[in-house]
């Protein structure tokens, strides 16, 4: 942004005693909007119906152009027992990791609230897996897995319990990734939290302690309910990023064994960019464009009441 | 509170982050240690750098380091300006069709470029720009997040500012960069911090969109190493990594108050 930059009608937007048409008075708007729209439209709104429009389509081969399929590829996904195991498995990963990080998460937060000595550490500690990329999270915790050497292993050796292969036997798989998912997210969530405890006036809980309620009486009664607005916020970010944080999945498990720990998002990538079935992967965006836009259209309604009330 | 308690409390609390750190820590004992002390917890081990000189000699970390730098900084920086000019003129303008703009602006945070990725893959390899550092940061220039924060603020200023800068014979793009800019520069930093951060982590996408070591950011230049190398020793993996999150984690020892701030008033990744 130059400060030289001078458009003409760009002169007088709040003049209003000037006389001018209605295209000049509206033109600097739509001149500062237009960068986003265009961008907007190319990566959002444009793939978006395209994508809706080419469910009903096949994936193009070589020369074979793509043929109207109607719903044949939605078919398709009804039948492939993959498609359900998947999304089963990141329905088990939502309902698991989200309860289990809130809570820890509301844990932290008063901890880190309260008076305890080496807050500093504790708040560094609890959010520090926040800013690490996924990825990497992913690495760490594969080490910490390692059967035999990892960390699990050796700490159940002091006890002598036998050596674990979490992530490479079927039923444990999941509860791998899920734990990673919550020592990832918790501290994102803590700092939400504890905004929320900030924002709760000091001489509610002093009342309430003279009178003598107990500690968790204050939480149940006093603490609780003005935090619910967050806790509900955060079970809406949590549901998206259930949905589509799955890095850690590239670097842990790619899925397996036998698609045990795949979750949805994964399973779409792999069709298009593995087995280039764009057809089919196109029918789980639709899917996901679907659940996400549900689950969004709730994170908007309390975004925008956080901001009014905070 | 009595003492008893407290005390449990506290032994709880250091626990509970100890227990929190100790995957980096264990990362961390790894990648300093010779690979015979990988598993032996040995305070007197002898402290190594060969396992960072190791990865360092085995991927092009430095240009991996480099490229997410230019990537981070260009979207970050267009999203700075392509944000805050349509945040100023959903704060500021009266203009036909106003409210239908804005809800397709939000419509973007219900499609989230993780669903529309294979059509976006389809744009940018039809734009020409496969490969390049432009393509990873396209889709995310206009967001609908940055736009939303960033309306906020502008909405706060106040109108008297405008008409004192008018009068000054200040024209539009003037006002929004010597009054509304200077005025929101908390929001700015705050958005700004929460977008490097994701753009850092940023790794579908990426990945996606480039195949070579021209082009590639760290994260997925640190996967497609960890993979290959799947064989090798968890110590090199570990310094690897080590190395690509440093960056990240000595920015949040230095700055964590503003993390955190950041992080908790945008509410996003």
């Amino acid at each position: 942004m130059k400060q030289t930059v001078s458009l003409a009608p760009f002169a007088s937007p709040f003049a209003g005693h000037v006389e001018m048409s209605k295209f000049r008075k509206f033109l600097p708007p739509f001149l500062l909007l237009s960068p986003s729209i265009v961008l907007l439209l190319t990566f959002v709104h444009i793939p978006a119906i395209h994508t809706i429009y080419l469910s009903f389509f096949s994936t193009p081969k070589g020369r074979r152009p793509s043929k109207f399929k109607g719903l044949e590829n939605y078919q398709d996904m009804i039948a492939d027992p993959v498609f359900w195991k998947v999304l089963g498995n990141n329905v088990i990963y939502a309902i698991t990791t989200i309860p289990a990080s809130i809570i820890i998460a509301l844990i932290m937060a008063q901890l880190v609230n309260s008076a305890l000595p080496g807050r500093p550490f504790l708040r560094f500690s609890f959010f520090l897996p926040v800013v690490l990329p996924l990825i990497a999270v992913g690495n760490i915790w594969l080490f910490f897995y390692l059967p035999g050497f990892g960390l699990i292993d050796q700490i159940g050796s002091l006890f002598g319990l036998p050596n674990t292969n979490i992530l490479g036997s079927s039923e444990t798989v999941l509860w791998g990734i899920v734990g990673v998912s919550i020592w990832k997210e918790s501290g994102f969530y803590m700092i939400f939290f504890l905004a929320a405890l900030q924002g709760i006036p000091r001489d509610l809980k002093e009342a309430a302690y003279i009178e003598g309620a107990s500690n968790w009486q204050i939480f149940r009664r006093i603490t609780l309910p003005l935090i619910t607005p967050t806790i509900l916020f955060i079970s809406v970010i949590a549901t998206i990023n259930a949905f589509i944080r799955i890095e850690h999945l590239f670097s842990m498990t790619q899925g397996g064994p036998n698609y045990n720990s795949a979750l949805l998002l994964y399973y779409l990538y792999e069709n298009a960019f593995v087995f280039w079935d764009t057809a089919y992967a196109i029918a789980q965006s639709v899917f996901l464009i679907v659940l996400l836009s549900i689950i969004g259209i709730g994170q908007i309604f309390l975004m925008d009441r956080r901001v009014h009330y905070q | 509170m009595t003492g008893n308690l407290k005390n449990v409390n506290v032994i709880g609390a250091w626990l509970l982050g100890f227990l929190w750190l100790l995957p980096l820590l264990y990362a961390i004992w790894a990648a300093i240690h010779p690979i015979e002390y990988q598993v032996r917890f040995d305070i007197f081990a002898p402290l190594t750098f060969f396992n960072f000189k190791n990865a360092w000699a085995q991927a092009p970390f430095a240009q991996y380091m480099l490229n997410t730098l230019i990537y981070v900084t260009l979207t970050t920086s267009s999203q700075f300006v392509v944000c805050a000019l349509a945040a100023f003129a959903f704060a500021r303008f009266e203009f036909p069709l106003k409210n239908v703009l804005f809800g397709l602006v939000l419509i973007q945070l219900l499609i989230h470029p993780e669903v529309v990725l294979i059509e976006n893959y389809k744009t940018i390899r039809f734009l020409g720009l496969m490969d390049t550092i432009p393509a990873i940061s396209l889709p995310y220039i206009a967001s609908a997040f940055g736009i939303f924060v960033l309306r906020q603020t502008f909405k706060t200023v106040p109108k008297a500012l405008d008409d004192a800068a008018l009068i000054d014979g200040a024209n539009t793009l003037q006002i929004l960069r010597h009054v509304y800019i200077p005025l929101s520069l908390p929001t700015f930093v705050a958005y700004g911090l929460v977008s490097i951060s994701y753009h850092w982590n940023n790794y579908l996408w990426p990945l996606i969109v480039t195949n070579s070591d021209e082009s590639r950011v760290l994260n997925v230049g640190l996967a497609v190493f960890s993979m290959e190398e799947a064989g090798v020793e968890w110590a090199t993996i570990s310094a690897a990594t080590l190395m690509v999150t440093a960056p990240l984690i000595t920015a949040f020892l230095i700055f964590q108050r503003q993390f955190i701030e950041s992080f908790s008033t945008t509410g996003i990744k």
